[in-house]
């Protein structure tokens, strides 16, 4: 029998005494075996989530609706609902928004909830819905740029910059802090450029 | 590089000692972080993962941590280097075997690793010695808050912190104890035990040798959901069942003591023999007969042996620990040789059940 995770032969089989749908048996070679405590989730994943969303989705939807989820696209990152099911992971943070309602009886699936309690971080400029305003704008402003209407151009870049500084895109502050959450903001995040590579 | 300084030593974690560690091996909490401003690991461009090496290793150098903690560019790691963090739990295989711009940031004493470009930008892994949840947790909360100082999670209210994988959101949080259960996979009774666990939301794995012979006799509890109830919810709920486990592990070597006392004793004797006197030894074996002088040395069957060192034994005779010790690649042949060797040089004074 070969390994479940590369051609050797299979020597350990292993056991999930726990899984929902039964005992499960891995069969895997020596050294796939030895990494197995090291992983904290189950050894696989992807494949076993990928397998549990087959089963639900065809259970759950008709064939069209889930031709239709499978065809919808993270405008940040690209990735499809079709090529987030084959492979079980995500593309970007922003899929959360973008397949929010696929992913809702997901969510129930595994975790039997669909809201977050728990550790909050103090900087919370780290929401995908801003990222995404800040990828817009900036494709706004090299278009503006691209067709010489450099004054709009410039009032993109206030408010890029504005957003950029933790205020929204009006230059008023966004949590009612002092202008100085300007020197607060923790991060500097990447040069401009790198967000190019992001769209 | 520091590697081989830490082949000859072995983590805090493996000290043996902390709650309840005649059968808790260890305690281990992980969390998964990713930053705002890149795409989840999958999507990333190789100059992303460069960026975010970059910004990880910005923030550490930023952040006041011991002076002798370490930045290892994992892509720059030969096999066997990848393989012996791997035995070490300190690095995951995925992080081991993917390519491009990974790396992983160790504490000296091992008392946590962060790895970068695994499925997440981030992730974090506090481990302790025998049952200690809550001292690891305020660790790991405590290294979190020092890097969301220097670093944009991305987070979202309503679903928490967000990860590569849905299986992941919410909290990111990973807790797992593992257990040393041998009396109650030599009475038989672990299966069922196991299934009565079937239904509360923890997972259990054990692992098994060929032809289900019982690989050292570990296993590992941990939660499974991580969105909609707090990190400290979700870890009471393992700890919660840890000490049912413990309770039945208890009452199974008592019963092995009163009842099959000739047996236990004939058992650990041969173990102890075997791992004394093999010229040629594979770790499946080695981690078979461990598991058994383990539990005789706990149990006061067998003087001159320390639990500190049996638990260095379960690390130190893994192929690439076998390997980095004596300075050189080896065969499978030869490394159960050497592996021979090293376990004799370790057991050579102690002494048997028949001698009490
Ligand atoms: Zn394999
Ligand atoms: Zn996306």
């Amino acid at each position: 029998m070969k390994c479940q995770h590369c051609e050797k032969t299979a020597t350990f089989h292993i056991t999930e005494l726990t899984d929902p749908n039964g005992p499960t048996i891995l069969h895997l070679c020596e050294e796939h075996a030895r990494t197995f405590f090291n992983q904290d989730g189950p050894p696989d994943p992807a494949s076993a989530l990928t397998n549990m969303l087959a089963k639900q989705l065809k259970l759950e939807k008709a064939a069209d609706d889930l031709a239709a989820a499978d065809k919808k696209q993270c405008p940040m990152c690209g990735i499809t609902f079709a090529e987030f099911r084959k492979g079980g992971r995500l593309g970007c943070p922003y899929d959360y928004v973008a397949f929010e309602e696929d992913l809702e009886p997901l969510l129930v699936n595994i975790h039997g909830a669909t809201s977050h309690s728990g550790k909050v971080p103090k900087n919370l400029n780290g929401s995908p819905e801003r990222q995404f305003r800040l990828k817009q704008l900036k494709d706004e402003m090299r278009e503006a740029i691209n067709k010489e209407q450099y004054e709009v151009a410039g009032k993109l870049r206030d408010k890029i910059a504005a957003i950029e500084t933790g205020q929204n895109e009006n230059g008023q502050n966004e949590n009612g802090q002092s202008d100085e959450s300007n020197e607060e903001k923790p991060n500097d995040g990447p040069p401009d450029d790198d967000f190019q590579s992001f769209s | 590089m520091k590697l081989d300084d830490l082949a000859q030593k072995t983590g805090e974690w493996m000290r043996g000692d902390g709650p309840e560690s005649d059968i808790v091996m260890s305690s281990r909490i992980r969390l998964a972080r990713n930053l705002a401003e890149f795409p989840f690991v999958r999507k990333c461009t190789d100059k992303d993962r460069i960026a975010i090496a970059a910004a990880v290793r910005r923030a550490i150098d930023a952040l006041p941590l011991s002076s002798d903690t370490e930045y290892v560019d994992v892509a720059k790691l030969g096999d066997l280097d990848r393989q012996f963090l791997m035995e070490r739990q300190l690095i995951s295989h995925e992080l081991s075997e993917t390519e491009g711009a990974r790396a992983v940031i160790l504490d000296p004493q091992e008392r946590f690793s962060i790895m970068v470009n695994e499925e997440d930008h981030l992730r974090l892994q506090v481990m302790q010695s025998g049952l200690d949840l809550s001292s690891a947790w305020k660790r790991m909360n405590e290294l979190d808050d020092l890097l969301e100082s220097k670093l944009t999670y991305a987070f979202t209210k309503k679903l928490g912190y967000l990860t590569a994988c849905p299986t992941n959101v919410g909290t990111g949080l990973r807790v797992s104890v593992m257990l040393h259960l041998p009396a109650l996979v030599a009475t038989k009774q672990i299966d069922k035990v196991f299934r009565a666990f079937n239904k509360i939301n923890v997972a259990v794995r054990g692992l098994f040798g060929e032809g289900s012979q019982f690989m050292g006799d570990l296993y590992q509890v941990s939660n499974q959901m991580t969105l909609g109830k707090s990190e400290e919810t979700l870890m009471q709920r393992v700890s919660e069942v840890i000490p049912r486990l413990i309770d039945y592990e208890r009452k199974a070597r008592e019963f092995l003591i009163n009842e099959k006392r000739d047996d236990l004793n004939d058992g650990i004797s041969r173990a102890l023999g075997i791992l004394k006197t093999a010229k040629k030894i594979s770790s499946e074996e080695t981690m078979h007969y461990l598991s058994k002088v383990r539990m005789g040395v706990n149990l006061g069957l067998i003087d001159n042996v320390r639990i500190p060192t049996v638990n260095k034994l379960f690390i130190h005779t893994q192929p690439a620990h076998l390997q980095k010790l004596c300075g050189q690649k080896l065969s499978v042949s030869a490394r159960n040789t050497e592996r021979a060797n090293y376990l004799q040089q370790h057991l050579s004074d102690s002494v048997d059940p028949k001698a009490n």
